[in-house]
């Protein structure tokens, strides 16, 4: 019962505020009469007509496939090649100046060339994110890689692990929190270099959809796209969440135990 | 069954600076003795186990085990770090931590479960094989560490310091633990620690080491009886005798002017 009301309250917690600020637009926006700001109940009832009429397959699947394709893509080659950069010391000091350049170029200029390359296709929205995605993943695997506690490599050296099960067993999953802190970043970069790789050269897609709406000047259409994308990304980051805390669940018992808490209840 | 010759450790500095560890030590173990090392703090004991381990290579001299040089971790061997809570794999269920070793040996599975509850059992820890390491005191996760060493049916034990970062209550527990598994197992053991009671009271042998750069400063031999009761045993003459000489041969090795033992 009690756990049930607690439940109940942290609903109620995260809740609160989306709602007090979606009933402050809502009242302060109706009977509007500006043009670019229409009033929420315009927009709401928009919403429904826009995107379910078709353009959930024609517009929004084809973004949320690019995302998918991109982001697997940089996880992928940001985590191997993270492990192979952090398990040798000569290997990352070679390669890490490199790095650090790449991470610090702004990826959407990345586009216009790669509309060179890869032409207006799918394939260059993906090079897109794949471009931008891989840099926080490959340097926190790397980081990770590299802290792998030297009393556990040598427990491991003892044990005369194989390489393949000290890779499973030990480098990967001591190094899982970093990996997922860059996973995590890369999550929200993706999303907005899909949106931008659309908005450049399209003919489908969420952010090509979106900009045409505003150069149409349908402007209750632009903002129900907006509002569109703000749920996507909120659920995409929620799902991420779960899987995270699933993956992670002993580093999560870890620190409830360290602070003095009772680890045993999760 | 464990033999230490004229073994050398130098760490090279570059730039010129090197700094010697170890100097040249040589000792051998018996099959089925239990040995402590004991020097002075900083006197370069984990050096030592990690070159005897396979660890890290010598210098100079060798290690054999039951002949074998030993160049990289060595089959028959198996240790017990100090420092518990980054030695076990907290990703693991504590089952799973004692299980691993014996996978990567490739023992059939049926035979990994009995030797896991068993040895799970023989620090009496029975009931939290599917808990997670961290889920334990600190004195449980070292049995869990000792379980996990002795299902991998080492011929050497190798343990450095393995009860220093423990409480006295459950280190005198898992002393006594200790020394009931080396009796019913004849497992090899070699135990540092800068503890002159806990060696005199587990082992049948104390090596007393020098200051860095390390020698064998005394070999002596521990005749209490085989039955050891924490608090009879320490209250023995023989027990206070050889606590004080070894204590004195560590003062004597620490102001550097100790006699180096040969044997």
């Amino acid at each position: 019962m009690t756990r049930m009301l607690s439940l109940l309250r942290q609903v109620f917690v995260v809740l609160a505020l989306p709602v007090v600020l979606l009933a402050v637009w809502w009242v302060t926006s109706a009977g509007s009469e500006n043009f670019y700001l229409p009033p929420l109940s315009e927009i709401l009832t928009t919403f429904g007509e826009v995107w379910f009429s078709g353009r959930i397959v024609s517009d929004v699947l084809p973004s949320l496939l690019r995302l998918a394709a991109g982001y697997t893509l940089a996880a992928l080659v940001g985590v191997g090649l993270g492990i192979a950069v952090g398990s040798s010391k000569a290997l990352r000091e070679t390669v890490e100046p490199v790095l650090e350049f790449g991470r610090a170029i702004p990826p959407p200029v990345l586009v216009p060339v790669l509309m060179l390359i890869a032409g207006h296709g799918n394939s260059m929205k993906i090079l897109v994110i794949l471009s931008g995605c891989i840099w926080p993943i490959l340097l926190n695997t790397v980081e990770g890689v590299r802290a792998v506690d030297e009393v556990l490599v040598d427990t491991g050296r003892t044990f005369r692990m194989r390489a393949r099960s000290r890779l499973h067993h030990l480098v990967l999953p001591a190094a899982s929190p970093q990996i997922f802190a860059g996973l995590r970043q890369a999550l929200s970069l993706g999303i907005i270099l899909m949106v931008i790789s659309e908005m450049f050269a399209a003919s489908s897609g969420l952010g090509f959809t979106i900009v045409q709406f505003q150069r149409g000047f349908a402007i209750p259409e632009m903002w129900s796209g907006i509002i569109l994308l703000g749920i996507i990304g909120f659920g995409l980051s929620l799902l991420f969440r779960l899987v995270e805390s699933r993956a992670l669940r002993w580093y999560e018992g870890i620190r409830l135990a360290e602070r003095g808490g009772s680890p045993s209840k999760t | 069954m464990l033999d230490v010759r004229g073994l050398r450790k130098v760490y090279g500095g570059e730039g010129g600076r090197s700094v010697e560890a170890l100097r040249d030590l040589t000792f051998t173990l018996q099959e089925g003795e239990l040995a402590c090392l004991v020097g002075p703090s900083g006197c370069g004991k984990t050096t030592l186990l990690k070159c005897v381990s396979g660890l890290l290579a010598p210098t100079a001299g060798e290690v054999r085990l039951a002949g074998e040089p030993v160049h990289e971790p060595p089959e028959g061997m198996a240790m017990v770090f100090q420092e518990y809570g980054r030695s076990l794999f907290p990703w693991m269920t504590n089952a799973q931590n004692v299980e691993l070793p014996l996978k990567e040996r490739n023992v059939p599975k049926e035979e990994r479960r009995l030797l896991v509850a068993e040895t799970l059992a023989s620090v009496g820890l029975e009931d939290v094989s599917s808990a997670y390491p961290w889920q334990l005191s600190g004195g449980m996760q070292q049995r869990v560490a000792i379980a996990r060493a002795v299902a991998y049916q080492p011929k050497v034990l190798l343990m450095d310091e393995p009860f220093a970062a423990v409480d006295a209550q459950t280190r005198a527990d898992l002393e006594d633990l200790l020394r009931g598994l080396w009796q019913r197992l004849g497992v090899t053991i070699l135990f540092v620690t800068h503890d002159i009671d806990e060696a005199v009271y587990l082992g049948g042998r104390v090596i007393v080491l020098t200051n860095a750069p390390t020698v064998v400063q005394d070999d002596v031999a521990v005749d209490l009886p085989d039955e050891r009761d924490q608090v009879s045993t320490r209250a023995l003459p023989l027990f206070t005798e050889l606590r004080s000489r070894i204590y004195e041969e560590i003062q004597r090795a620490k102001s550097g002017d100790g006699r180096v033992y040969s044997p």
